[in-house]
């Protein structure tokens, strides 16, 4: 693939990476977010390659939910350039983002209470028959049902009846319904927003599991998680947020615990990020 | 046997002792209301509600009662198929009664005879322009166009500009009413040709409903559309981030509604064999009830077209049971507010319980 593309899908001018974006799965640049007078995301240059894994972390309202939103199109971004697999890309919505190849976990899950967990985990682009019935076209339950029971085994969650409605489900059954969605489709990258908040012990396993699989297979995942031990196992690198702005990017072999929290709370600044502390 | 494989990780699940469906329940009141009427007709009039007690019709049913049981709520039943749709998005369409005014307005002016008694129809609304005695084919055309639009606008508005459906379709409840008067002012519209008054005649509205009931009912439970309609009443939100277009589903699900209330207006006013600015009064609210009774929720997200026919089932049987006691029109209406209250108080009810126990 050509490493600096400058025309989008729809072959119009569009902003060229000053640098080139080679093996650069995601790239923002200045990429800012406010709510009226809240700076939730300011001037944020940020960066991951293919196959590898990345975790931000921050402390609460430091602004990562937010970045993820902007990332996927839930929300629109007051300001800043953001490109994908080699595209400068502005998405309308969600579903753009997710159809270029962005699966993500939000930490609100997005899951709609009044359906059962293979209707959830299909939501949105659900196995169909006779396509030709447009918005009427027939959906294939049974086709679902059987992906679905595959998706969640490894996850290993345990669920007693996946025809169930998931409103009262577990927290962690829930999570695992979320995040057995973003593992069934292939995707060019992954986003989880703390996948593991709400697991026990074993589920938390498994689900880390997952992500070495991912890492595996090549695909590229954000890590957005508070947990230390989960983020120094699986990822190549630690991004640290504080009041919306990125304040350290960090290699995993060159830091350890102490210094990430050092970072997060403030104690200390990248010399290359000191405008922002 | 129970099938006991539908659980994953190890638990399983015995199907045999799944709960009922929530339709259940409205069946059983359904049921539990026709007892009342049969055991009060008996103690009170000396008849039966349900069964056949003439000596010289032939049968064990009463089936003129149930006929007319099925039919008196057949025409607002079809427009509740479209109303439940809307409030399972957790939306609302208040404007369903009025749209069938005046797509009955409309829709009759193209459907009416040259000759009456070999005299020319000049009150007919088209006369001078030519416009009398045309093939059925328009009317419906034009009746179907005008609910479709109406039902178009009112989703344009709920998905685009963010004013709650309760205002959109309050506004369009009243300006169809007042297309309705404009159309002719004020002037009832009658004299259909034959073919169009054969579209309501006799028990013609009960099969265009169970046709439809059964059309809708397959199509919320089997296609992408129905799907996605219970997502957007279940959280918004969540079918937004899956990828869902809101807005324009919700456009779609409007329109339907109004497609349908159309529909019922070509059913009325063929039965009518004229149609009138005022009718259609409250139907709107009357297919709501329906569906409130039939166990749909207002905030969304739950909700069948199965427990709406039920619902306008027990809707009719109540109509019917109260005539058959002889007891004043006033009682019904009484009796039908109370009923609607207690069915919500019912349900949320229910679902406080059900969020207790999580
Ligand atoms: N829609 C909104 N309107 C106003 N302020 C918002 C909005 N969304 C987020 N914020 C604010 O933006 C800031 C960043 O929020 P964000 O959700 O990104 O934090 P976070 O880093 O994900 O925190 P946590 O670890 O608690 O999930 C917070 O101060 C939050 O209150
Ligand atoms: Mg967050």
């Amino acid at each position: 693939m050509a490493s600096d593309i400058q025309t989008n899908l729809s072959g119009a001018e569009a902003p060229k990476s000053d640098t080139q974006l080679g093996d650069v799965i995601l790239r923002t640049k200045g990429l800012t977010k406010h709510y009226g007078g809240v700076h939730a995301l300011v001037d944020c240059n940020f960066e991951i390659r293919k196959g590898e894994h990345v975790a931000i972390m921050g402390d609460n309202g430091a602004g990562k939910s937010t970045f993820v939103r902007q990332i996927t199109a839930v929300e629109q971004r007051t300001a800043g350039k953001v490109w994908f697999d080699g595209q400068y890309v502005e998405f309308d919505g969600p579903l753009e983002a997710r159809e270029a190849g962005i699966e993500t976990v939000f930490q609100t899950l997005a899951l709609a209470d009044h359906l059962d967990v293979p209707d959830n985990l299909f939501l949105g682009r659900e196995k169909t028959r006779f396509d030709w019935l447009g918005p009427f076209r027939v959906l294939d339950y049974k086709g679902m049902r059987e992906a679905t029971r595959q998706g969640l085994e490894k996850t290993g969650v345990k669920i007693p009846n996946l025809s169930n409605t998931i409103q009262y489900m577990s927290g962690g059954q829930r999570q695992c319904v979320a995040i057995a969605r973003t593992a069934t489709f292939h995707s060019k990258l992954t986003i989880m927003v703390e996948p593991t908040a709400a697991l026990g012990v074993q589920e938390t396993e498994q689900v880390e599991n997952i992500i070495r699989t991912l890492k595996e297979q090549g695909e590229p995942l954000i890590l957005i998680s508070h947990n230390m031990r989960q983020v120094m196992d699986l990822c190549d690198r630690i991004v640290v947020w504080r009041r919306g702005r990125v304040v350290a990017n960090l290699r995993k072999e060159e830091t350890d615990g102490q210094d990430v929290v050092a970072y997060i709370t403030g104690a200390k600044t990248q010399p290359e990020y000191a405008d922002a502390a | 046997m129970a099938e006991a494989s539908h659980g994953i990780g190890g638990l399983t699940f015995d199907t045999s002792k799944r709960s009922l469906p929530p339709e259940a329940g409205v069946a059983i009141a359904l049921v539990l209301i026709v007892v009342i009427f049969e055991l009060l007709g008996r103690l009170l009039m000396n008849d039966s509600f349900l069964f056949n007690t003439r000596e010289n019709v032939d049968g064990l049913f009463n089936v003129a009662r149930l006929q007319i049981i099925i039919l008196q709520v057949s025409i607002i039943g079809i427009i509740a198929l479209g109303v439940t749709q809307v409030i399972i998005t957790g939306g609302i369409d208040l404007s369903s009664g009025s749209i069938v005014a005046a797509t009955a307005m409309i829709a009759m002016s193209f459907a009416q005879v040259g000759e009456i008694n070999g005299l020319e129809n000049t009150r007919a609304v088209f006369f001078e322009q030519g416009l009398v005695d045309l093939p059925v084919i328009l009317p419906i055309a034009v009746g179907i166009g005008c609910g479709l639009v109406a039902g178009l606008i009112n989703g344009l508005l709920v998905a685009y500009t963010g004013i709650p459906p309760f205002i959109a379709t309050l506004g369009m409840m009243v300006s169809a009413r007042g297309v309705a008067k404009w159309w002719t002012a004020g002037q009832p519209v009658s004299f259909p040709t034959e073919s169009y008054a054969a579209i309501g005649a006799g028990m013609m509205p009960v099969f265009i409903f169970a046709f439809l009931a059964i059309l809708f009912h397959l199509i919320l439970r089997h296609t992408v559309y129905g799907k996605h309609t219970y997502a957007i009443g279940s959280s918004e939100a969540a079918a937004r981030m899956s990828g869902i277009k809101v807005a324009r589903h919700k456009v779609l699900v409007y329109t339907i509604a109004g497609l349908l209330a159309g529909v019922a207006a070509l059913v009325l006013s063929s039965k009518n064999l004229t149609a009138q600015a005022g009718m259609g009064m409250m139907y709107e609210l009357d297919a709501i009830a329906m569906a409130v009774i039939g166990g749909i929720s207002l905030q969304g997200g739950r909700g069948s077209i199965l427990g709406t026919v039920l619902g306008a089932m027990i809707f009719g049987v109540i109509i019917s049971g109260f005539t058959f006691l002889r007891l004043d029109a006033y009682y019904q209406e009484m009796v039908k507010g109370a009923i609607i209250v207690g069915a919500v108080v019912l349900d949320q009810w229910r679902q406080r319980r059900a969020a207790i126990g999580k």
